[in-house]
C-alpha cells in the first residue's frame, strides 16, 4: 500500500478488526499488547493510517468510514484496557496460588503462665476483707519470743507453746532465741501496739511449724483479723465470719456453728464450723449439707492480751480470728495434698494455677472466671 | 482423754444415748474425736458350746470339735489346750474378721481337716491379753448369744481432745460435771470418803522445795495383798487403751482417769528413812519404771529416801522401790508437783506419762487429800490392810482467787442475751461459789478451775453452757470502697509483678522459706544468726538469702520428670539478718531453656530473657526503667561475664545473669539456667499525688525523624554507654536511641566492634531543617567519642 492511501473498503476495515481483536486475545503478556497497540493505534499504526484516508475520502464516502474507524478505534482501544486487566487479574490469581502455604502448620505459641492457688487466694481474701472495711497489715516471718508468744498469753514455757511445734533460730549472745512465727498473730500485737484503737485489720502471710506428714507441711499461710473497739461483741465477729464464708465460696447461704475451744490469746474461744455436704464421694459442697467442716478459730481477744499491748481491757474490746489459707484453697479448688502447693511440679502449678488475666470483677465473679 | 459410756454414768445419771453425749461434749467444747462401740467390732462372734472334741488325725496338739453354733453344728479344728467337751466359748464363722490376727477366715483345711469356723482366745478378739487358750465363758450364757454383751465389753469409748486449759477434763469426774452443768443429766456428786488412820505411820515424808512440790500427802497402807484387780477394773482400763497390772498399780491408774488424781504406790519395804520431793543433785541417776535410766538434772524435782532417788516427781517412778505382787506395806503418795518444773522434766528426759500430763496441766489443789483418801479406801477393800493416819508435808496451795463478775458482761463481750438467774445456774453447776444479791456478783472459781482469772473466762463459761448455738449474727459493716494497702506498696506491687511474669509464660513457685546452709552460703546468707536451732530436715536448716536456689532446683526436678524448659517465679521474702528490718520481698525468676524444636526455628532463650523480664517485673512495679544504670554484677553465684546489676543511683534494685558452673554443681542442677532477682522494697516508693488526676498530654504536632548511626568502638566499650551518650546529645529533642546492630567482621578492625543505633528526633515547635538535623547529628558522634572513644564508620 505504497502511494497515496486509497480508499478502504468496508470489508477491509471488517478484515483488519478481525485480525487485531484475534491476535489481542491471543496476546501473552503486557509487551504484547502493546506492540499490538503501536501497530495499529500508533502513529504509524494501522488504524491510524485507515484514520488519515478519511481526508481523502468524498463526503458520502467519510459519512459511512468515519462513524466505523472511529468506532473500531474506540473498540480496540476498549478491548486493550480490559486484556491488561484480565492478564493482570491473571497474574496476580497466579501468584497468590504459588503463595499458598501450609496454614495448619502450628504457630510459636505465646506460653501464659500462672499464678500459684495461695497468691489467688490471698487477693480473693483481701478483697473481701476489704469490702468490710479491713486494712491491710503485716509483720515479719522471724518473731520475737514475745511478739508470738508472751503478749499473746502464753506464759513462758507453757505446755501451750508445746503445741505449736515452734521453729527457733539459734540463740544470741543473751540467750535469747528468735522463732519462726507459728501464726500470724504477732501481727494483731505489732499492730495493737502501734495504732490506737478503732483497728480493724487482716494480715496473710507465711506461717512456720516444726511439723511433716499428709496434711502439714513446715511452712503454710493463714490469714489473721482482729477487731478493736469499745463495743464489738462476738455476735459482730459471726457477722463478719459468715459474710466472709458466703463470699469466699460464693453461695447464696450459709449456716455455720461456733463450737467451744480453747486458745490462749481469746476469751471466749471458739472454732467455727461450716455445713458441707460430702455425699458424693470427692466433691465437697460448702453451705448446705448434714455434714460440719472446721475452718477456722476465732474468739474475743483476751484481756491480758490487750493488756501486753497496752490497751485498757476495761475499755477496749474486740475480736480476733485466723485460717489457713492453703486449706481455703484446697477446700474452694479441690486441691487434695497440701504438700503439692510446695512442691513446684510444674504440671500441679499449670493445673490449679491461675490465669493472670483473671481479676475479680462483677462481670467476673470473685475468682475471676468466664460463667 | 479416753473414757466409756459406763465409766461416765458412774458419775452421770442420765439416759441420754451416746450420740447426745458426743453432741453436748462438742458442743461444750469437748471435741470429740472418735467414738467406738466394741460390740460392733464384736458383732461376728457368738456363744458356742463344744459337743465333743477329739484328736486330730494328723496332728498331736490339735483337736476336731463338733461345735453347737448359731449356724447349726460345725465342725472346727481347735489347736487350744482347753478345749473340751461341754465348753462355753467363742465361736467366729467363716467370712468373720478377727481383730487380733488381723484375718478375715476362710474355709480351708488344716493338716488334711476342714475348718468350718474358729473358737477365739480373748487376745484374739482383743478383748483381754489372754491368748493361751480359747475363752471360758459362763456355761449359762445361750448358744448364739453375742459375746460382746455375755463379756460385758457393749460399752461405747468415747475419746476426745483436751485443751490444755481444763486438765479437770483428764478426769470423768470432771467431763460428768460439764456434762451435767449443759443439761445432759445429774451430776452424782461422790461420796466423802474418811480413813481413820489406824497407826501413826512410822515411815515420814518432807518437802525440801515449796515452789516444786507445795505438798506431800501419803498413807502407808501395811499388810495388804496385792493380785489381780476385780474383773470390773480390769474391764474398765482395757477399755481405755490400759494394760492391767496388779491391784496397788491399777488403783493409782484408775484415780489418774476417773478423777485426774495422779497418784504413786512405793514398795514401804523398798524405801528407807524419810521420803523426801527435792531438787535433783548433779551426777544423780534414776532407772525408772520404763526400765530406762535417766540423769537427774537440778531443775527436776525428784522423790528422794536415805539412799537416793526413788523417782522423778509427778512424772515417773522408779524400779527399785515400784510395788509387785509380793508388797504386803505400800506407801501411796499423793502431791501437787509444780506445773512448769513438771513440763521442763518431762521435756529433759522425754518421759511421757499419764502422771505428767496432768501435773504440768495443773491438778486440782482441793483433791490432793480427797483423792489420796479415795484410793486408800479402794486399796484397803481390795487388798485388806490397814492405812495409818495421814502423813503430810507443805501445805495445800490456796484456791483460785474469787473474781467481779457484773453478769451483763454476757451480752456486752458474747453477744448473746443469758438471764441472770441461768448464769448463776451454769456457774454454780460447774463448782463456781456465786454471792453477792445484785451486780457485780463475787464468784469463785472452784480449786479445778485454776484457769478461770477474770471475767472474760467467766462470759465463756455461761456463754459455752448456755450455747454458742444462740449466738445472733450481727450485720457485717461494709466500707465506702476498698482502702488503699497502708501496708506500703510492696504487697501491691508483688501483685504486680506476678501478673506480669505469669503473663510472660512464667509459672508461679511457692518454695520453703528456708534452703540448706551451704546453698544459703554459695548465695551471700548462711549467718549464723540465721540458723534453724531444730531444722525438720537437716537440708531445710538455714533462712534464704534468696529465692533462686530453691527455685533452680525446683526446676531441676521438674527436667528430671521430662518436663524441661522451666520458667518458674516467686514473689515472697528472702532474709538478711533475723531483725525486723532484715526481711526483704524479692521477685525472683530461673529460665532453664530446653526450648522443643519447631519448625520455623525455636526462639532463643538466654540471658537477655532474664534481663527482660527482670526490667519487666521493674517496670510493672513501678521502677523508672529507662533511667537505671548497669554494672557487673559482684555476685559468686553468678558467671561473671554474663551477669549484671542494675541500679536506680547506687543502690541495686536487681540483678540478673546465667548460674555460676560452680553454683549449679553445688545446687545439682544441669545448666544454662538463666536467673533473676528484682529487690521490691528498694524501689522508691511512688510520690504521694493529691490526686488520682493525670496530667494533660502533650502530643507533639510534628513528625519526629530519625537518622542511623555505626560507631566503630573498642570490643570493651559497653553499648550502654554508648546509648547513654547519644540520649545526652541534645535532650531536648532526642526521644529514642534503640540499638539494631552488633558488628564484627570484615570492614571492622580486629578488636573492635560496630555498634549501630537508630536515633529519633522530636521536634517541638517547628519542622526541622536538614541543618539543624545534622547539628544534632555531629553532636552525637562527639558526645559518643567523648564517651567512648567510638568513631563514625566510613
Amino acid at each position: 500500500m505504497d502511494g497515496k492511501p486509497q480508499s478502504p473498503a468496508t470489508a477491509d476495515v471488517e478484515a483488519l478488526e478481525r485480525d487485531l481483536l484475534a491476535r489481542l486475545d491471543a496476546a501473552a503478556d503486557e509487551a504484547a499488547i502493546e506492540a499490538l497497540r503501536v501497530e495499529a493505534l500508533g502513529k504509524q499504526g494501522s488504524v491510524s493510517a485507515l484514520m488519515k484516508s478519511l481526508g481523502g475520502m468524498s463526503p458520502a464516502e467519510r459519512q459511512v468510514m468515519g462513524p466505523r474507524l472511529n468506532g473500531l478505534k474506540d473498540k480496540l482501544g476498549e478491548a486493550i484496557v480490559a486484556k491488561k486487566a484480565s492478564l493482570a487479574e491473571a497474574a496476580l490469581e497466579a501468584r497468590l496460588a504459588a503463595e499458598r502455604v501450609d496454614v495448619t502448620l502450628p504457630p510459636q505459641r505465646v506460653r501464659i503462665g500462672a499464678i500459684h492457688p495461695i497468691s489467688a487466694v490471698m487477693e480473693e481474701v483481701s478483697a473481701i476483707f476489704g469490702q468490710m472495711g479491713f486494712a491491710l497489715e503485716e509483720g515479719p516471718d522471724i518473731e520475737t519470743d514475745f511478739h508470738n508468744f508472751t503478749a499473746l498469753n502464753f506464759p513462758p514455757r507453757h505446755p501451750a507453746r508445746d503445741m505449736h511445734d515452734t521453729f527457733f533460730l539459734q540463740a544470741d549472745e543473751k540467750g535469747e532465741r528468735k522463732v519462726l512465727r507459728t501464726h500470724t498473730s504477732p501481727v494483731q500485737v505489732r499492730t495493737m501496739l502501734k495504732q490506737k484503737p478503732p483497728i480493724r485489720m487482716v494480715c496473710m502471710g507465711r506461717t512456720f511449724r516444726c511439723d511433716s506428714d499428709a496434711t502439714h507441711t513446715p511452712m503454710f499461710h493463714q490469714i489473721e483479723g482482729l477487731v478493736i473497739d469499745e463495743t464489738t461483741t462476738m455476735a459482730d465477729l459471726k457477722g463478719v465470719l459468715m459474710a466472709f464464708i458466703k463470699a469466699y465460696f460464693e453461695v447464696d447461704s450459709v449456716e455455720v456453728r461456733f463450737r467451744p475451744h480453747h486458745f490462749p490469746f481469746t476469751e471466749p474461744s471458739a472454732e467455727m464450723d461450716v455445713r458441707c455436704d460430702r455425699s458424693v464421694p470427692g466433691q465437697l459442697k460448702i453451705g448446705e449439707g448434714d455434714d460440719w467442716l472446721e475452718i477456722l478459730g476465732c474468739g474475743m481477744v483476751h484481756p491480758n492480751v490487750l493488756r501486753h499491748c497496752g490497751l485498757d481491757p476495761e475499755r477496749y474490746q474486740g475480736y480476733a480470728f485466723g485460717m489457713g489459707i492453703d486449706r481455703l484453697a484446697m477446700l474452694k479448688y479441690g486441691a487434695p495434698d497440701l504438700r503439692d502447693f510446695f512442691g513446684s511440679d510444674v504440671r500441679w502449678l499449670q493445673h490449679y494455677g491461675f490465669s493472670p488475666y483473671l481479676l475479680p470483677g462483677l462481670a467476673a465473679g470473685l475468682s475471676g472466671g468466664i460463667g | 482423754m479416753k473414757f466409756t459410756l459406763s465409766w461416765l454414768k458412774e458419775h452421770l445419771e442420765t439416759t441420754a444415748s451416746v450420740q447426745e453425749i458426743v453432741d453436748a461434749m462438742t458442743m461444750a467444747g469437748l471435741e470429740v474425736e472418735h467414738v467406738e462401740n466394741p460390740a460392733e467390732k464384736l458383732a461376728a462372734f457368738t456363744v458356742a458350746r463344744i459337743v465333743s472334741a477329739a484328736r486330730h488325725p494328723n496332728a498331736d496338739k490339735l483337736q476336731v470339735c463338733q461345735v453347737e453354733t448359731k449356724d447349726g453344728l460345725k465342725e472346727i479344728v481347735c489347736g487350744a489346750p482347753n478345749a473340751r467337751a461341754g465348753l462355753v466359748t467363742a465361736y467366729a464363722p467363716i467370712g468373720a474378721y478377727v481383730p487380733g490376727l488381723d484375718v478375715t477366715l476362710e474355709a480351708r483345711p488344716v493338716r488334711g481337716v476342714v475348718s468350718n469356723g474358729m473358737l477365739c482366745s480373748g487376745a484374739e478378739l482383743e478383748v483381754t491379753a489372754d491368748a493361751d487358750g480359747i475363752l471360758e465363758l459362763d456355761p449359762s450364757a445361750p448358744v448364739g448369744a453375742p459375746v460382746a454383751s455375755v463379756l460385758g465389753v457393749d460399752d461405747a469409748v468415747i475419746d476426745f481432745e483436751v485443751t490444755p486449759n481444763r486438765p479437770d477434763w483428764l478426769g470423768v469426774e470432771g467431763i460428768a460435771r460439764d456434762l451435767a452443768a449443759a443439761g445432759v443429766g445429774t451430776f452424782k456428786p461422790r461420796p466423802a470418803v474418811t480413813i481413820k488412820g489406824a497407826f501413826e505411820s512410822p515411815l515420814k515424808v518432807a518437802t525440801d522445795d515449796a515452789s516444786a512440790c507445795p505438798v506431800f500427802a501419803a498413807r502407808l497402807i501395811r499388810g495388804v495383798k496385792n493380785g489381780p484387780s476385780p474383773e470390773w477394773l480390769q474391764r474398765r482400763l482395757r477399755a481405755i487403751g490400759l494394760r492391767p497390772r496388779n491391784i496397788l498399780v491399777d488403783v493409782t491408774n484408775y484415780f489418774c482417769f476417773d478423777r485426774a488424781r495422779p497418784l504413786h504406790v512405793y514398795d514401804a519395804a523398798k524405801v528407807s528413812g524419810v521420803v523426801r520431793a527435792r531438787l535433783g543433785a548433779p551426777g544423780e541417776t534414776l532407772k525408772a519404771l520404763d526400765g530406762k535410766t535417766y540423769e537427774i538434772g537440778a531443775e527436776m524435782c525428784v522423790i528422794a529416801d536415805d539412799r537416793g532417788v526413788l523417782g522423778l516427781g509427778g512424772v515417773m517412778g522408779g524400779e527399785s522401790s515400784g510395788s509387785s505382787e509380793e508388797t504386803t506395806d505400800v506407801l501411796l503418795e499423793s502431791a501437787y508437783f509444780d506445773p512448769l518444773r513438771t513440763f521442763q522434766t518431762g521435756r529433759a528426759t522425754g518421759i511421757q506419762s499419764d502422771a505428767k500430763y496432768r501435773f504440768e496441766r495443773g491438778v486440782d489443789t482441793g483433791a490432793v487429800i480427797s483423792g489420796l483418801d479415795a484410793a486408800t479406801q479402794m486399796i484397803l477393800d481390795l487388798c485388806g490392810g490397814e492405812a495409818s493416819a495421814l502423813i503430810l508435808a507443805g501445805e495445800v496451795p490456796a484456791p483460785p482467787k474469787a473474781v467481779t463478775f457484773d453478769p451483763a458482761r454476757v451480752k456486752a463481750l458474747a453477744g448473746i442475751d443469758v438471764p441472770g438467774a441461768e448464769s448463776k445456774r451454769i456457774l454454780e453447776a460447774l463448782g463456781f461459789a456465786v454471792s453477792g444479791k445484785g451486780a457485780p456478783w463475787t464468784v469463785t472459781p472452784p480449786s479445778w478451775r485454776r484457769d478461770v482469772e477474770g471475767a472474760a473466762d467467766l462470759v465463756e463459761e455461761v456463754a459455752r453452757i448456755h450455747g454458742f448455738d444462740k449466738l445472733p449474727a450481727a450485720e457485717p459493716p461494709r466500707a465506702a470502697g476498698l482502702r488503699a494497702p497502708p501496708a506500703g506498696a510492696g504487697e501491691s506491687r508483688l501483685r504486680l509483678a506476678r501478673r506480669a511474669l505469669a503473663s510472660a509464660g512464667y509459672l508461679e513457685a511457692v518454695t520453703w522459706s528456708f534452703c540448706d546452709r551451704a546453698a544459703a552460703q554459695l548465695f551471700g546468707g548462711g549467718a549464723d544468726q540465721l540458723l534453724l536451732a531444730n531444722p525438720i530436715a537437716a537440708d531445710l536448716d538455714c533462712m534464704r538469702p534468696s529465692a533462686i536456689p530453691n527455685l533452680a532446683r525446683a526446676a531441676q526436678r521438674n527436667l528430671d520428670r521430662g518436663h524441661g524448659d522451666v520458667r518458674l517465679f516467686e514473689a515472697g521474702p528472702v532474709y538478711r539478718s533475723d531483725a525486723d528490718t532484715g526481711q526483704e520481698r524479692v521477685v525472683a525468676g530461673v529460665l532453664q531453656p530446653r526450648p522443643k524444636r519447631h519448625w520455623q526455628g525455636a526462639p532463643e532463650t538466654d540471658l537477655f530473657a532474664a534481663k527482660r523480664d527482670l526490667l519487666l517485673a521493674l517496670d510493672v512495679m513501678g521502677a523508672p526503667v529507662a533511667s537505671l544504670q548497669q554494672g557487673p554484677a559482684p555476685h559468686a553465684w553468678l558467671h561473671p561475664g554474663r551477669s549484671g546489676v542494675v541500679k536506680l543511683g547506687n543502690k541495686a534494685i536487681g540483678w540478673f545473669g546465667e548460674l555460676h558452673p560452680r553454683a549449679l554443681a553445688a545446687l545439682g542442677v544441669d545448666g544454662p539456667v538463666y536467673a533473676f532477682e528484682a529487690m521490691v522494697d528498694a524501689i522508691p516508693a511512688p510520690r504521694a499525688k493529691p490526686t488520682r488526676a493525670r496530667p494533660p498530654l502533650e502530643r507533639a504536632a510534628f513528625m519526629p525523624v530519625s537518622r542511623d548511626f555505626a560507631f566503630v568502638t573498642d570490643e570493651k566499650v559497653a553499648a550502654a554507654d554508648l546509648v547513654r551518650a547519644a540520649y545526652g546529645a541534645e535532650k531536648a529533642l532526642i526521644v529514642d536511641v534503640a540499638l539494631f546492630d552488633v558488628y564484627r567482621g570484615a570492614g571492622v578492625p580486629e578488636g573492635k566492634k560496630s555498634l549501630a543505633v537508630e536515633v529519633t528526633l522530636q521536634p517541638k515547635d517547628k519542622t526541622l531543617t536538614d541543618a539543624e538535623i545534622d547539628a544534632v547529628a555531629a553532636k552525637i558522634v562527639a558526645a559518643v567519642g567523648k564517651a567512648t572513644g567510638g568513631v563514625l564508620r566510613g
